[in-house]
């Protein structure tokens, strides 16, 4: 049975321009164990869509099930199992990485003297021990992605949604969160789905890409299907085929200076 | 109650308490405009006569208590602009806490602030000459504890309402001001003109007001108290209603 579902997922802004749809119709199938990297130029929809799947953002259209809950009967049950982790985190700046992670195990419901002993299990996973109490504006950007996964794995998800993990990270941060992705995927069989616009993460990492264009699915499929299917040599090649946006439009009239 | 509720908010209380108890500022900041009025106005009523039973004082000090919940309480939804851009909302709203103890852990913060600055007004209003029952007392910390949950509710609601926090601001002040003139909070509308007393009565402060100064001179079961007892519990109701629901309505 697919971890996620989805059928015609559709989410419509109103604003003081008219309507803007931003997700027009999502078809997504998730197998558990995978990890699904989305990919979408900007503005495509790949953040509204997991907002959506994260029951942040209720659908205008569709359905969806998520982790064996619907999405829009159910969110509470969908809320237990999975973890997300914004494009921007969710640090208190007023809070130290002790107290953040042990305020997270309280709202998953376990009692404090299991939440701090959670808090430490994830600091010694993810490298935090030596920060624990120290506040959450003295992180460097990549502990601080590091404490935002820790939060969002707090309660041992099922399912795991990132959105755009490894924006700003230098290539260190970014190769140990890859493989801290490939851990979690071959250790607890924790399905993740994450949006990029790095090509070479999404062909290192995902199991299978899911491209989305203005709203909807475009092309689907493991990073060396799509490059075989357009042909091209590079997953870069292949992304800017599918989308129909090359770098830069060839021009014949010449270059007046 | 269900138990998740009640303990969801707890927690919830606790975390905002112990934050706000570790900013000095925040906690004694609220009451510093109330004393100004109290050192720099209250001496000029102490001859006048205000159409009210009692001394300017126990005119005076129910007045400014309830200006402290309503600046106080109508400001609270800074916090949760702040909250938002730094993506704290978002990440409480993916777990499964209760969505209602979102709101109720802020809002009992609040009221457990301005009852604070309340009692503190009060300790500095003692020497100034204000003489006033302690039962009538306490029953004025009971309104601000009401006005901050009734306000803070809505505060909370219209932030999240406000596609940015730049109209925040303005959109409160344009609300406070005449919500504090017209509830005489400064001087009773005993004193005003036919026209203004009318339209005082419209604004639903102005039954908090009267209740307290009615408190503060032992009139324990007139009607003016029970309106303003009924006029709080109603609002607080209505206000903590349509805060739930935009607390609950996942687009917020």
């Amino acid at each position: 049975m697919p971890i996620i579902s989805t059928a015609g997922l559709a989410r419509t802004f109103t604003t003081r321009n008219g309507p803007v749809e931003a997700v027009r119709g999502i078809d997504l199938t998730v197998r558990p164990g995978e990890i699904l990297g989305l990919l979408g130029p900007n503005g495509a929809g790949k953040t509204t869509t997991l907002r959506m799947l994260t029951t942040l953002l209720p659908p205008t259209a569709g359905a969806a099930t998520v982790a064996g809950h619907d999405l829009v009967r159910d969110p509470a049950a969908v809320r237990r199992r999975i973890g997300y982790v914004a494009q921007s985190g969710g640090l208190d700046p007023q809070e130290t990485v002790r107290s953040e992670l042990v305020a997270q195990g309280r709202l998953y419901g376990m009692n404090r003297a299991r939440a701090a002993a959670r808090a430490e299990e994830l600091a010694a996973d993810l490298g935090l021990t030596e920060l624990l109490d120290r506040a959450t504006p003295a992180l460097s950007g990549g502990q601080r992605r590091r404490l935002d996964l820790a939060m969002g794995l707090t309660h041992r998800p099922e399912l795991l949604l990132l959105d755009e993990p490894t924006t700003g990270l230098d290539p260190g941060s970014r190769a140990d969160l890859w493989a801290l992705v490939r851990r979690l995927r071959d250790e607890y069989g924790t399905t993740v789905v994450l949006t990029t616009h790095y090509l070479d993460e999404a062909d290192a990492l995902a199991d299978r890409l899911v491209i989305v264009d203005k709203g909807t699915v475009v092309a689907e499929g493991s990073p060396a299907a799509l490059k075989a299917a357009h042909g091209a040599a590079t997953l870069q090649d292949a992304f800017l085929a599918i989308t129909g946006r090359g770098p830069t439009p060839v021009d014949t009239t010449p270059v007046a200076v | 109650m269900p138990p998740t509720l009640l303990r969801d908010t707890a927690l919830l209380f606790g975390r905002y308490a112990r934050q706000t108890l570790r900013s000095p500022f925040q906690i004694f900041f609220g009451v510093l405009m109330p004393l100004l009025y109290l050192f720099f106005f209250g001496p000029l009523l102490t001859g006048l006569p205000l159409g009210r039973e009692g001394d300017s004082w126990q005119v005076l000090v129910p007045g400014l208590l309830l200006q402290l919940g309503l600046f106080g309480a109508s400001f609270a939804g800074f916090s949760i602009i702040m909250e938002k851009n730094w993506g704290v909302f978002d990440r409480m709203r993916v777990t499964p806490v209760s969505r209602l103890a979102l709101l109720l852990g802020r809002v009992l913060r609040d009221a457990a602030l301005f009852v604070f600055q309340a009692v503190l007004l009060v300790l500095v209003a003692l020497p100034m000459g204000l003489r006033a029952p302690l039962a009538g007392i306490l029953i004025g910390f009971g309104f601000v504890a009401l006005l901050s949950v009734a306000l803070a509710s809505l505060s909370y609601a219209l932030a999240l309402k406000l596609p940015t926090p730049q109209s925040f601001g303005p959109a409160i002040n344009t609300l406070a001001m005449p919500a504090m003139l017209l509830s005489g909070l400064m001087l009773p509308m005993t004193l005003a003109p036919g026209w203004l007393d009318a339209l005082s009565h419209l604004m639903p402060f102005r039954y908090l007001v009267d209740a307290v100064r009615e408190a503060y001179v032992g009139h324990y079961t007139t009607p003016a108290l029970l309106y303003g007892v009924l006029v709080a519990l109603g609002v607080a109701a209505l206000a903590v209603t349509v805060g739930t629901r935009t607390f609950r309505s996942a687009g917020a």
